[in-house]
């Protein structure tokens, strides 16, 4: 990826910001000029929760450049809680554990290098959720 | 050793606590006997149980960003009001480009923030709080986050291999009247001293062997420590809990026993046996083990260490804010329990030890 567009979706990336329609009110990801929705003009900023579940899923055993050093790992259909469907590696987990309706979080993980000498892309990724003791206490 | 020619314990003038506090540490766990099949034999002794590992796609970056979330979910702070965001580590993932924009930017502290990489070995995180104290404390801030965070690497078939862990916590000050911890006072003791350092392009640290015990951690952990009860006029008994930098499992216990603490004071901050030595993480992940637990009026003295070398010292007071900022984020301990044995060649793997071009 290069510098430029690295920089440019950082805040999609980084912290799943996307959009919100004040017309139809559907949650947009990622950010768009136009709402897929209702075709209504630029909305205004939303952050997602993060939180959502597993669509569908696969894993991927030869991977497209700058992914190498992570293969195999599983990529994901995430539907977010918001709405959006998002695809998204998942992480912290084996390929084998994945299942549709797992209860899924973003994080923000390492997504790709550009060698040893190159700029980090960090980016949203996926963990199977992981509950506080608290929300059950 | 005691305080001298009228140099008294260290006091913002404003006072300063912890609002918000959070900690990381990765999924994977490398047995220290799997570090023993592969070098010295099964009949090696253990400085340690296991060592947390950082994942494939996880470095100081990824892990602050988490920890910094835990610590602003407890905090309840708009993130736009943090005016400073301090990352120590001695694994940045940059040697240029500082990891702290990274952080501030994924939790939407940016623009109007300092923002910089501390390195002072293994106690870069408490030199970040020690300054986020004195920029709250005067005045310039209402908060400033400062992170402890490795991924320590350690020479294949080294002693540190054992130990060097990924892991670490994010501590927010702001002014004591928010915070769920008040820091009553707070010392810093330096000197020269060369027991462990890396050179600018080396990939590994080399440390003195020996040397990194009597001079270095006993004399800074202590001497910080001693000078702190001193100057707060309390003994051990007056602590709950003390944390000390954890290297390994036995230094923090032996040097706890000299100034007086019995094992419960220490235990529950005592991390080192079951994820490692998270460098700069090390004291201040113990400190968010002892948050978790601590009750109003409990008193927590936090000693770090750094080679190099010199030791950070904080007396911390537990406020009634504790009780819910504890129920606002996971605990350290359910970071701990969710744990996936790796093997050594695993290990290798995700810690880039293998030549692959």
């Amino acid at each position: 990826m290069s510098v430029a567009r690295t920089w440019r979706t950082r805040r999609q990336r980084y912290s799943l910001v996307g959009e919100r329609c004040e017309y139809c009110h559907n949650a947009i990801f990622p950010p768009r000029d136009v709402c897929p929705h209702c075709a209504e003009p630029a909305q205004k900023e939303y952050t997602m929760s993060g939180r959502g579940t597993v669509y569908s899923y696969t894993t991927v055993f030869d991977p497209p450049a700058g992914f190498e050093a992570y293969a195999p790992y599983p990529v994901a259909l995430v539907k977010l809680d918001e709405g959006p469907m998002v695809t998204a590696q998942l992480t912290d987990l084996d390929p084998d554990d994945v299942r549709i309706g797992m209860p899924v979080e973003m994080v923000t993980r390492k997504l790709s290098e550009q060698g040893d000498e190159g700029v980090i892309t960090y980016s949203y990724k996926f963990r199977e959720r992981l509950e506080r003791q608290a929300v059950a206490a | 050793m005691s305080l001298e020619n009228g140099i008294s314990l260290m006091k913002p003038l404003r006072p300063v606590g912890i609002v918000g506090y959070g900690a990381y540490v990765p999924r994977y766990r490398l047995p220290a006997s799997e570090v023993a099949r592969v070098w010295s034999g099964r009949d090696a002794e253990l400085p340690i149980v296991e060592k947390a590992v950082a994942g494939l796609d996880e470095d100081t970056a990824t892990m602050s960003i988490e920890a910094a979330r835990n610590a602003l979910a407890r905090a309840g702070v708009d993130p736009k009001r943090i005016r400073a965001v301090w990352v120590g580590s001695e694994s940045h993932p940059y040697a240029v480009k500082p990891t702290s924009t990274i952080v501030a930017e994924a939790l939407d502290i940016v623009p109007l923030t300092q923002a910089a990489d501390w390195e002072f070995a293994c106690k870069a995180g408490t030199e970040a709080m020690q300054a986020a104290i004195a920029f709250v404390g005067s005045g310039m801030a209402d908060y400033a986050l400062s992170i402890g965070m490795d991924t320590a690497q350690g020479r294949p078939g080294d002693a540190l291999e054992y130990t060097a862990a990924a892991g670490g916590a994010a501590m927010l000050l702001g002014p004591a009247e928010q915070s769920l911890a008040l820091i009553e006072a707070s010392l810093s003791y330096v000197t020269d001293t060369p027991d462990f350092w890396r050179r600018a392009h080396a990939h590994y640290p080399s440390h003195g062997q020996r040397f990194t015990g009597e001079p270095a951690y006993f004399h800074h952990v202590i001497s910080a420590a001693e000078m702190m009860l001193e100057g707060m006029g309390r003994t051990a008994a007056d602590y709950r809990y003390a944390v000390l930098h954890q290297p390994n499992s036995k230094f923090p216990q032996r040097a706890a026993k000299q100034l007086g603490f019995r094992k419960e004071q220490i235990e529950t901050g005592l991390l080192a046996p079951i994820i490692g030595n998270t460098y700069a993480g090390s004291s201040l992940i113990g400190l968010t083990a002892v948050l978790d637990e601590a009750q109003p009026g409990d008193r927590v003295l936090v000693v770090s260490f750094g080679s190099g070398a010199g030791s950070d010292a904080f007396s911390l007071e537990i406020t009634g804010a504790i009780t819910t900022a504890q129920r606002q984020a996971l605990t350290t301990k359910e970071y701990i329990e969710r744990r996936s044995e790796i093997d050594y060649a695993t290990y290798a793997r995700y810690r880039g030890k293998m030549l692959m071009k």
